[in-house]
């Protein structure tokens, strides 16, 4: 029944056909002298230090070479999964690295599960629960932001922060305990008050934690951007520029009238997903209204809105109307487009662009992020809550906190203030794996892929 | 040669549950114990209960036990202690006639069928095969049995200390158990030390009574038994404590025995409770607080003695006395009998299963201090466990564990076994993680059930229940539905002083108002003949249940998520034989707790101290694959 890890796990560690580099990695008690056998350098892997590069040759079991690699060597306990371990950084060649990895599996590797290099370091205690989900954001991360943002979780800020606020929480409780078992001795027992400021405290510090979701969010999943607009406005044009001048990816999903396209765009680290929606107008015809309902849905479930109007037919009032019973108001951003036919037009927009010149598309970028993420930023040693099962625990602990305050001031007695800061500690308990249900394990391990 | 199905060494609170529930529920029962006389015995403080304590009684109650029965007969005052906070913390306390508790005691044990009382003490046990086969006994009489219950108190080896003399004993004026301990020892299992102390007992006449500040006892006394019949209780003439303080002067007279404290020089070398801490080590570790409070406990009714609850100490005589001196209205004060320590033999508790039975040797149970515990109610809570269990084993039938969900018992084993503890285990209401649901109100909702299952409640109390809890939920819907119209309650409310209602309010929403108690309000209701009103009106059992439960609904209601939350992890079991020492990924600490202790669930695992989170985590991963 154990899965003691005796198996030499392999697996390509970079993302497969991309880039002139591959790295493999290979992990397990075994895996260095596994790697000998393949390996042909000045010196045997095995004799070498750890953290330390090696230039070599892959030979297959015929003696031909492969492919010239270099090999970093990992000892446990200081390496990523807590064990032996090697990584092969090979030519980029999906051939290759076919090849490399089947070589390692002749010789006694196994491919690795999804998650299993993660779920091995955490296993071995090299990392906590709240730093194993930060790898699986890492592994899905696609812009440089959000790779940041799972690093200062890997780096274990917000498990730091979280255990800080929790023992505040057990001392609080344990001021009313005293209270409560030892009404009988004359002890001097602190007041409410106390407890009261120290409880507004804590709260104080989660609704920062809270706070920051929203940035962690976007920072990890960027940007939802509907496109909204009448007819010849110039949404497709806005999106084609995009895809020519941002080298934007365009995919469609499939509906029944018209696909919703879809453009992912990296700006400045932070990913946009800008969505072209088919109209909401009131029609009587089915299919259509198909179409406008998936339009809809689109647009509540979107960050920001952009609605586009071009300076030939004016801002068109009724749409906008229309448009306002879906969604806040503050998430729109009113955009005029084709100026470089009208230079000053009159109409009252946010943002003027041109699609066709690209002009103020810049500008409709730095304010669609604003929108997005308002101006508040936050330093990379800042904890910030970046994953929803977290924001739920941070909720929840805060709705507890709110009971307990209520209970102090209708001056209820100890045991039942004590029960709201149980479960409050215990929902902080949870980000950092104090009471895990293994429900929460396998949600986690689930969600990692191949070779991390 | 004689044969019984249980032999349970020591007369003691948990040698009497144990034997009692054991012998009712129909196996040959034998107590050995050196001096029939001395069952029931208090060696410490002539209370019974207490904060979390009373829980105890009452569940020890509801199971079917004596305490309750033998404290109502022979209590001299009786209080429910935090009357001032909620239900759930609500604790019931009495003053005993200490001679008269353990008469009563011996009555009961006397009175038991299957029951035979052995006056003897227990110097060796036997095994076969890892199974408990019988006992030797100091008068050299061998004897058999399927299962053998120790609850040895603090004899096993005790030894007594007043200053630098030390006497081999188990209380004031008994020897000391020799024998057993080597014995178990020899068998395999680990032992330890642990010391407690006991106060000086004073002359009654002897104190300046008309200064001190009197304590009395309720106007109303409740019982802790339910088959206590009311019209009965109390039984004995009431008395009241009284209470006095130490002051500066006295510390200083104490400190100077300090170099002759066993204590304070070591020659102790058991760890004391830092909870009931002697008044040596009060004034050292509160060094700046200027007097600590004492109460001056009635012995009995008849009794020349007083007990001085606050003040154990291990100080040489002569330095206990010119403290005293200096204690308002003990200025006169002749000392009947010194404070002293007690040191004794302990099995740290990993040593046991959650049934008692210890892991190594089966049929073989310890209860009471014997696992470390102090108090005589944690005993009793044990004792009447590890007989139920020594019953249902022979008997073949199911063991019977309790859920920390379901009981303060429950939580006293667990955390025993779990954490191990090194200092002498009391029980607290923080312990319980559940405690707004294990109340003293509902002890009878809990665990009657067990006490009816096993023989040791009768039929009629149980259905009595089981109409009552009908009563309840109906009642309890009912009124979180019923809307009470403003005409009939708002006389009412005028007349408290409190915000009236202008529509109509559910019955549910009103009594939740603090100055309200569901009683007025359903007799304000208006619904006077409505056929349910008018019998929870008569049943105020019932009665109580319902208006705590809508009173306090939404935390009962939050409790019950942190149950269900922790349920989750009770209910993943971890195999018997699970080999830790494979888990090379575990804290070594973390590996060796769980290797010594053998959790049975997660959950359990979880509360085990020494053990990590992320060793759970571990565990976790490792029973998934
Ligand atoms: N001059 C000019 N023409 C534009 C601009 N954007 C779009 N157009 C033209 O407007 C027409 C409609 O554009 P299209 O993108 O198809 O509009 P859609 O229906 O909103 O997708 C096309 O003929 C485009 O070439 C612009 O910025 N300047």
């Amino acid at each position: 029944m154990f899965i003691q890890d005796e198996d030499t796990i392999v697996a390509l560690a970079t993302a497969s056909g991309v880039g002139a580099i591959s790295v493999i990695r290979i992990s397990g008690e075994k895996s260095i002298e596994l790697v000998d056998e393949v390996f042909s350098g000045k010196i045997k892997l095995v004799d070498a230090h750890t953290h330390t590069i090696h230039y070599g040759k892959i030979i297959d079991s015929k003696n031909e070479l492969i492919d010239d690699v270099l090999v970093s060597v990992f000892k446990a306990p200081h390496s990523y999964t807590g064990e032996n371990s090697i990584e092969i950084s090979s030519h980029g060649s999906s051939l290759i690295v076919k090849k490399i990895i089947e070589r390692l599996i002749e010789v006694g590797a196994r491919l690795a599960e999804p998650g299993e290099f993660t779920k091995r370091a955490f296993l071995n205690g090299r990392i906590d629960l709240a730093q194993a989900e930060a790898v699986a954001d890492i592994i899905n991360s696609r812009t440089e932001a959000s790779l940041r943002g799972a690093r200062n979780q890997l780096d274990g800020l917000l498990s730091q922060k979280v255990n800080f606020l929790r023992n505040s929480l057990i001392n609080s409780s344990s001021l009313i305990e005293l209270e409560l078992d030892f009404a009988e001795e004359d002890l001097e027992f602190v007041s409410l008050n106390k407890v009261m400021n120290q409880l507004q405290e804590i709260e104080f510090e989660i609704d920062k934690l809270i706070s920051t979701y929203n940035f962690g969010r976007i920072i990890k999943d960027g940007i939802n951007v509907a496109l909204v607009g009448k007819p010849n406005v110039g949404k497709s044009s806005l999106l084609n520029y995009l895809l020519k001048e941002k080298r934007a990816i365009v995919s469609e999903i499939p509906g029944t009238t018209r696909d919703i396209i879809r453009e992912e765009v990296n700006i400045d680290g932070i990913l946009f997903t800008l969505y072209d929606t088919a109209g909401i107008r009131e029609t009587e015809d089915v299919i259509e209204k198909e179409g406008v309902n998936r339009s809809v849905e689109t647009i509540k479930n979107s960050d920001v809105v952009i609605f586009l109007n071009d300076v030939q037919s004016g801002f068109s009032n009724k749409l906008f109307e229309k448009l306002k019973t879906y969604t806040n108001e503050d998430r729109i951003i009113k955009v005029v487009n084709k100026i470089d036919l009208d230079p000053n037009t009159k109409i009252n927009c946010e943002v003027k662009i041109s699609a066709k010149t690209g002009e103020g598309i810049d500008t409709l970028f730095k304010v669609l992020k604003e929108k997005a993420i308002g101006s508040e930023t936050y330093s990379e040693k800042s904890a910030i809550v970046s994953n929803i099962r977290h924001l739920d625990a941070l909720k929840r602990a805060k709705q507890f906190l709110e009971n307990a305050k209520e209970s102090i001031k209708e001056k209820l007695s100890g045991e039942f203030i004590a029960v709201d800061l149980r479960n409050a500690e215990s929902a902080l308990g949870e980000i950092i794996g104090r009471v895990t249900s293994d429900d929460i394990l396998n949600n986690i391990f689930m969600k990692f892929c191949i070779g991390k | 040669m004689r044969k019984f199905d249980v032999i349970v060494v020591g007369g003691g609170h948990a040698g009497i549950e144990a034997a009692v529930s054991a012998a009712l529920m129909g196996c040959s029962v034998a107590m050995v114990t050196m001096d029939k006389h001395a069952i029931g015995r208090m060696s410490c403080n002539p209370a019974i209960g207490g904060s979390a304590k009373g829980h105890l009684v009452h569940e020890i109650d509801a199971l079917g036990g004596m305490m309750g029965l033998i404290a109502d007969r022979t209590g001299i005052q009786f209080r429910t202690l935090n009357k001032s906070k909620g239900p759930a913390v609500w604790a019931g306390r009495c003053q005993s006639d200490r001679k008269l508790y353990s008469v009563e005691a011996e009555r009961v044990v006397s009175n038991t069928k299957n029951l035979e009382i052995v006056e003897d003490s227990v110097v060796e046990a036997f095994e076969e095969n890892k199974k408990i086969v019988g006992v030797k006994t100091a008068k050299g009489e061998e004897i058999k049995c399927k299962a053998l219950v120790v609850c040895s108190g603090t004899f096993l080896n005790g030894l007594m200390y007043t200053g630098f003399n030390a006497t081999k004993g188990g209380r004031f004026g008994e020897p000391p158990a020799i024998g057993l301990t080597e014995s178990l020892v020899k068998m395999g299992f680990v032992s330890g030390r642990l010391k407690t102390g006991t106060p000086p007992r004073l002359l009654k006449s002897s104190i300046n009574w008309d200064i001190l500040e009197e304590q009395p006892g309720d106007e109303n006394p409740e019982p802790f038994s339910m088959r206590t019949p009311k019209d009965e209780f109390p039984y004995l003439p009431q008395l009241s404590c009284h209470i006095t303080y130490t002051s500066p002067e006295v510390h200083k007279i104490l400190e100077k025995g300090f170099d002759r404290s066993p204590m304070f020089t070591g020659l102790i070398s058991g760890v004391g409770p830092r909870y009931c801490p002697s008044i040596e080590d009060k004034v050292v570790r509160f060094a700046d607080k200027e007097r600590h409070q004492l109460f001056l406990e009635p012995e009995g009714l008849d009794s020349d003695l007083i007990y001085l609850n606050g003040f154990s100490s291990s100080l040489p005589v002569e330095i206990q006395y010119e403290a005293l001196r200096k204690i308002k209205g003990l200025e006169d004060v002749e000392m009947v009998r010194p404070a002293y320590a007690i040191e004794y033999d302990f099995f740290p508790p990993y040593q046991v299963d959650l049934t008692l039975e210890t892991k190594l040797i089966e049929g073989l149970y310890f209860a009471g201090q014997i696992n470390g515990t102090s108090g005589y109610e944690e005993a009793a809570g044990q004792g009447i466990v590890a007989g139920i269990n020594a019953a249902l084993k022979i008997q073949k039938r199911k063991e019977f564990v309790l859920s920390r969900n379901e009981s303060y018992i429950g939580v006293l084993i667990d955390d025993l076994v779990g954490k191990s503890t090194d200092e002498p285990y009391r029980m607290f209401t923080s312990r319980a993680e559940h405690r707004l649901l294990l109340r003293q109100d509902n002890a009878d909702r809990r665990l009657l059930k067990y006490g009816y299952e096993f023989g040791l409640i009768p039929e009629e109390m149980y259905r009595d229940l089981q109409m009552r809890e009908i009563l309840i939920t109906k009642s309890f819907d009912y009124f979180n539905q019923k809307r009470i119209s403003p005409l009939a309650i708002n006389p009412l409310l005028e007349l408290k002083g409190i915000n009236k209602i202008d529509n109509g309010e559910i019955i549910g929403k009103i009594v939740k108002r603090p100055e309200l108690s569901l009683k007025e309000v359903l007799e304000n209701s208006g619904l006077n003949d409505d056929e349910l009103v008018i019998k929870l009106l008569q049943n105020p059992k019932a009665l109580e249940q319902v208006e705590i439960e809508l009173k306090y609904e939404g935390y009962i209601q939050r409790q019950y998520e942190l149950v269900e939350k922790m349920e989750k992890l009770e209910k993943i079991q971890i195999p018997l034989n699970f080999n830790y020492f494979n888990l090379k990924t575990i804290s070594a600490e973390g590996r060796e707790k769980l290797s010594k202790v053998k959790p049975r669930t997660i959950g359990q695992a979880s509360r085990i101290s020494g053990v990590t989170p992320s060793d759970i985590s571990i565990l976790l991963v490792y029973l998934k694959s």
